[in-house]
């Protein structure tokens, strides 16, 4: 069953259409990747699904559950979480205070052992804990907001760019634990411009291009598609 | 002889002027204390959603307008004073809690989106809404504080302070302590920063900005209740009016301060009643009598002019530019 569809999704900015209507689903446990070039959609894609852009048409539903109309507070409390692009990190709290602020919509007694699991799966995090968060490095933010994302107990992560302006050995550690959350059963939709590394991720992916989906399926073949070979992992193929 | 008596009238003439220095410390930390606490509610409010919120020194004229009006009412019928003060007090944190409830609903909420410029309009709106409205309530006549509670003086270090300005002042302490643990230890508190550093962020989060930003407003409109007892109970009287420039000065203390910084206002207000009470004190002195205390008022707004010239963010307050 899908954990998410959306059906005729368009976003708009002011007079612009973003996203022209495109159909998507993740089912449970699935680990999908949006990719595409700069400027494709996928952000807005991403934004319109948490419930943060204002301007929308179409059908989102979640679980079975119509949200379109529900505001992102409420769909965060649903279980549906994201990480935004730039990590969206609270530079003046501690990273304790961000974490605890990841598990605001909860109320049950399982806080504390959650937080000790990221602390486990992150130990940088613990070491920094009492340091703000504008204090560390776009690695650690990154992990902060990953730990801070989990700590809402998701049924569905979504990731806008987690590599975005980090380390190579870094980005490598990310997609590590990305890959260790999904197999904890975590649904995960990634957004990404590292097209090979997200590829090589992800069980299914979509290939957005200016506002539409051109092409679907799984990750493995479309690593081996020359078209995606050619416009995304930037490999000229000789015809 | 004659040399020694001089030396005695030297010292002596010193020991006044370390006494009126130590009485205008006295007064301006009473005074000090009172700003701290109305200045939080400015500065809380702007740091969550940018908005000074002109009408806030209204809901201190409106704190003490009720509060007075119910001991007015409870004295006579035999309840002992500090039972009385006590309930008239709860009553006008619960009334203006209300209307700091109803004022962001009605009038900001609906401007949130607009440009910064409409809701500050809002704002002075409501504040000469409330002012009329207590105008049509209570009549242009003062109010006078019943006098239930005995000023009692204690020396002090060759000046005095009353029962009342300690009242005052352990009472504003005890109040910021308690808004401290609240925003930097409760969920409620990291919340609140939490969505007035990004509220997207916190919205992602599951934290209902509407709920956080009505809980902020409701808090301050507490706070400034009891500011407006205790001012009216340092003066002795409360007035329809009373509201604008007390509003002004604790929106200069904040400034000072670093707007949108909490202990920025507590430091602020305090710094500013001993700015005002030092400044009313010397006054004379210093413009052999042309200007007296009653120019006392000009202060806060010369320390507001010389902060946002010098230095804009405030003393604590980090983010500089993008003011309203």
């Amino acid at each position: 069953m899908s954990i998410l569809e959306a059906q005729g999704l368009e976003v708009h900015y002011g007079g612009i259409r973003a996203v022209k209507g495109i159909d998507l689903h993740i089912d449970a446990g699935e680990l999908v990747c949006l990719i595409g070039a700069n400027g494709a959609g996928k952000s807005s894609t991403l934004r319109a699904l948490a419930g943060l852009a204002a301007d929308t048409a179409g059908r989102v539903t979640y679980v079975g559950r119509d949200i379109t109309a529900l505001p992102a507070f409420e769909r965060a409390r649903a279980g549906l979480a994201m990480v935004p692009e730039g990590r969206g990190v609270f530079a003046q709290l501690s990273v304790d205070e961000n974490l605890r602020m990841g598990a605001y919509a909860r109320r049950d007694e399982g806080i504390a052992a959650d937080r000790e699991e990221v602390f486990t799966l992150f130990p940088r995090l613990r070491e920094r804990r009492h340091q703000t968060g504008g204090t560390l490095s776009g690695g650690e933010q990154q992990m902060l907001a990953l730990g801070r994302a989990l700590l809402s107990r998701p049924k569905l992560l979504m990731l806008d760019e987690p590599s975005m302006g980090l380390a190579p050995l870094v980005v490598r550690r990310i997609f590590e634990v990305i890959r260790d959350i999904n197999a904890r059963g975590v649904t995960v939709l990634l957004v990404e411009q590292n097209a090979k590394a997200a590829l090589q991720l992800a069980t299914r992916a979509y290939v957005m291009e200016s506002g539409l989906i051109t092409l679907e399926g799984e990750a493995r073949s479309l690593l081996d598609d020359p078209k995606v070979r050619e416009a995304y992992l930037g490999e000229s193929i000789a015809s | 002889m004659l040399a020694c008596g001089q030396k005695a009238f030297a010292a002596g003439a010193i020991e006044t002027l370390m006494d009126i220095f130590i009485q205008q410390l006295v007064n301006g930390i009473t005074l000090g204390a009172v700003y701290a606490v109305v200045a939080l509610g400015y500065t809380m409010v702007y740091g969550i959603i940018q908005l000074i919120n002109f009408a806030h020194g209204e809901l201190v004229m409106i704190g003490a307008m009720v509060a007075f009006t119910l001991i007015g009412v409870l004295t006579p019928l035999g309840v002992p004073a500090l039972p009385a003060v006590l309930v008239a007090t709860l009553c006008a944190m619960t009334a203006c809690a209300l209307l700091g409830y109803a004022m962001e609903r009605l009038a900001y909420r609906p401007l949130r989106r607009a440009p910064r410029l409409a809701p500050l309009i809002s704002a002075i709106g409501v504040s000469i809404i409330l002012q009329h409205l207590a105008l049509l309530v209570w009549s242009r006549n003062p109010l006078a504080f019943p006098q239930i509670v005995k000023t009692e003086s204690f020396a002090l270090a060759g000046a005095t302070i009353t029962n009342i300005q300690i009242g005052i002042i352990v009472i504003s302490v005890a109040m910021m302590l308690g808004l401290a643990w609240l925003v930097y230890r409760t969920r409620l508190g990291i919340a609140m920063r939490a969505t007035s550093q990004n509220a997207q962020m916190a919205a992602l989060l599951g934290v209902d900005a509407n709920q956080v930003i009505a809980l902020t407003f409701i808090i301050g409109a507490a706070l400034a209740a009891v500011a407006g007892v205790m001012v009216g109970s340092y003066y002795g009287i409360a007035h329809y009016t009373m509201g604008s420039a007390l509003g002004l000065k604790a929106f200069c203390a904040a400034v000072l301060g670093g707007i949108g910084n909490i202990p920025g206002a507590m430091l602020g207000g305090v710094l500013l009643g001993l700015v005002e009470a030092l400044g009313a004190g010397y006054i004379g002195d210093f413009t052999d009598n042309v200007f007296g205390s009653n120019y006392q008022d000009v202060f806060a707004f010369m320390v507001l002019i010389l902060v946002l010239v010098f230095r804009p963010s405030g003393l604590l307050g980090e983010r500089v530019g993008d003011r309203a």
